[in-house]
């Protein structure tokens, strides 16, 4: 199982990315092994408010459909285009070309500051292990 | 995101005779009906689709297999049963049910006939102890003896349309003689084994049921010898996908306690024409000609949001039925599902109302039409 370690993560297998005041946000590689071929994505649309921990969007693999959260506050900037077609990008990439969203993060002057309240990847890795069959 | 992972399967589940090579497979593994079965060995839908095209290597080894013997077995089981086994030449089998005396469905069957005197009941997993305890008990009396071989059998199913391309050279049967719903003792890889044209994928195919020891190895020459033909291992994943386009029922979802064979469209396995009375004959006679309650439809979603087990159906945004399965269908690009609904409105939904028909998903009405079952029919 990979956990890039630049990579900020939640306890809901979401993990973010900060660069300067926005975030990029998508599901972790033990997710997507979890749910199985994922396909569809309902993202937040752009301009959504969201809040840290609510859920924000779905998504739905061959066997069960699971709740989004967003790991950060602000707004949604962008909302990943591939997806609509090829969701399964979630899958084979899921900290590149799988991302799910991006949220222009509240209370930051833009300095690439980590939101509060993330997981290192050390941290998360700890949070699954033993979580592997 | 919630976390779609189940419970971590008990270390009490029951491993089949294959643990070790799906451990080496690297598959995802999940506690079904107290066993540990592979989930999933990569992509599931690219496992069914490799079953669609070319075929797929299955263990179903924890489908319950019980025995019926003696010279009364087959009376016995025209008793317990829906269907007419007495009827059935040795070396065929028939697809068939066990109701209990209100009509309501214990189980939906495959009885192996293997001799005058022998019969085999191929169970769900989940039921195979019930359909033990009830097969016992409606043979108390008669010359006949039920006996639980589930830890005897292993199985394998290979399924698709290469699946006898694949086989042929490992077996002594001559596959173009095998019959569909046939089954009979043959070799393969060497190995003795009772062969069976049948399946749960719709597709051609065949069920092996093994010595367990012997299982590894058959599964290991299948493997071989299906690899130049697009053959993959598959799991049960990939099974409820395929036995969903296939309209095939599953029992806990389509089939159950409350309903009977006809409810769910199958009144045909009930055999009135048999002599003698069997359990449920005079309940389900009633419910048989009774006014249906509800009726089993196929609706395909028109967006990608999936309907799934247990989900509303709505008509003109009031209830009108319930989801029994629903999944991304792989072969059709939507989601399918099959429901019941009530007949009134099948027959309107049947008689367009586009618009009309929705799923509650998550508390959005999401439209869906009404399509005929299966949702999948092999090429001819």
């Amino acid at each position: 199982m990979s956990v890039p370690e630049e990579l900020h993560y939640t306890a809901e297998h979401e993990w973010v990315a900060v660069s300067g005041a926005i975030a990029s946000v998508g599901i972790t590689d033990h997710a997507q092994r979890a749910l199985g071929d994922v396909v569809f994505v309902q993202a937040p649309a752009p301009g959504t408010r969201v809040s840290a921990g609510e859920a924000c969007g779905e998504v739905e693999s061959t066997k069960s459909v699971s709740d989004l959260f967003s790991p950060v506050d602000g707004e949604v900037t962008e909302i990943n285009p591939e997806l609509e077609d090829d969701p399964g990008l979630v899958n084979s990439d899921p900290y590149g070309a799988g991302w799910l969203f991006k949220v222009s993060l509240a209370g930051t002057d833009g300095d690439g500051d980590v939101p509060p309240g993330l997981l290192s990847a050390a941290e998360y890795t700890a949070l699954t292990a033993g979580d592997e069959s | 995101m919630t976390d779609p992972r189940p419970a971590d399967p008990a270390a009490s589940a029951r491993r089949t005779p294959l643990a070790d090579v799906h451990a080496g497979l690297g598959a995802t593994l999940t506690e079904f009906a107290g066993w540990l079965m592979p989930l999933r060995y990569g992509s599931e839908t690219a496992e069914h689709r490799a079953v669609r095209s070319a075929a797929g290597l299955f263990d179903l080894s924890h489908m319950g297999e019980l025995a019926v013997t003696g010279p009364d077995a087959a009376g016995t089981l025209d008793y317990a049963l829906t269907g007419y086994l007495s009827s059935l030449k040795p070396g065929r089998a028939r697809y068939t049910m066990i109701c209990a005396a209100d009509g309501g469905v214990l189980d939906d069957l495959i009885v192996y006939r293997l001799a005058d005197t022998e019969f085999l009941v191929v169970a769900n997993a989940a039921n195979t102890a019930p359909v033990l305890a009830a097969l016992t008990e409606r043979a108390a009396g008669r010359a006949a003896e039920v006996t639980d071989r589930t830890a005897g059998y292993a199985l394998i199913a290979v399924q698709g349309p290469r699946s006898a391309e694949i086989l042929g050279p490992l077996t002594d049967a001559v596959l173009d003689e095998v019959k569909y719903y046939a089954g009979y003792p043959a070799a393969v890889a060497g190995a003795p084994v009772l062969l069976a044209r049948t399946g749960y994928t719709g597709e051609d195919g065949f069920e092996i049921f093994a010595r367990p020891d012997d299982a590894p190895a058959i599964w290991a020459a299948l493997t071989t010898a299906g690899a130049p033909h697009g053959l993959v291992p598959a799991g049960l994943a990939a099974r409820d996908t395929l036995r969903l386009e296939a309209g095939m029922p599953l029992y806990g979802n389509e089939l159950g306690p409350d309903l009977t064979p006809f409810d769910a469209g199958l009144g045909r396995v009930v055999r009135f024409d048999k002599p003698g009375d069997f359990v449920g004959r005079a309940a389900l006679q009633q419910r048989g000609q009774a006014a249906p309650q509800r009726q089993l439809v196929g609706l395909a979603g028109q967006s990608r949001r999936v309907p799934r087990h247990g989900y509303g159906v709505l008509w003109d945004g009031a209830p009108a039925g319930t989801i029994t399965s629903g999944a991304p269908s792989p072969t059709l690009g939507t989601p399918v599902a099959m429901a019941y609904i009530t007949p009134d409105v099948a027959q309107a939904a049947a008689d367009g109302g586009d618009g009309r028909l929705a799923v509650d998903i998550r508390g959005r009405a999401e439209p869906a039409r009404l399509v005929p079952l299966p949702f999948y029919r092999r090429p001819a």
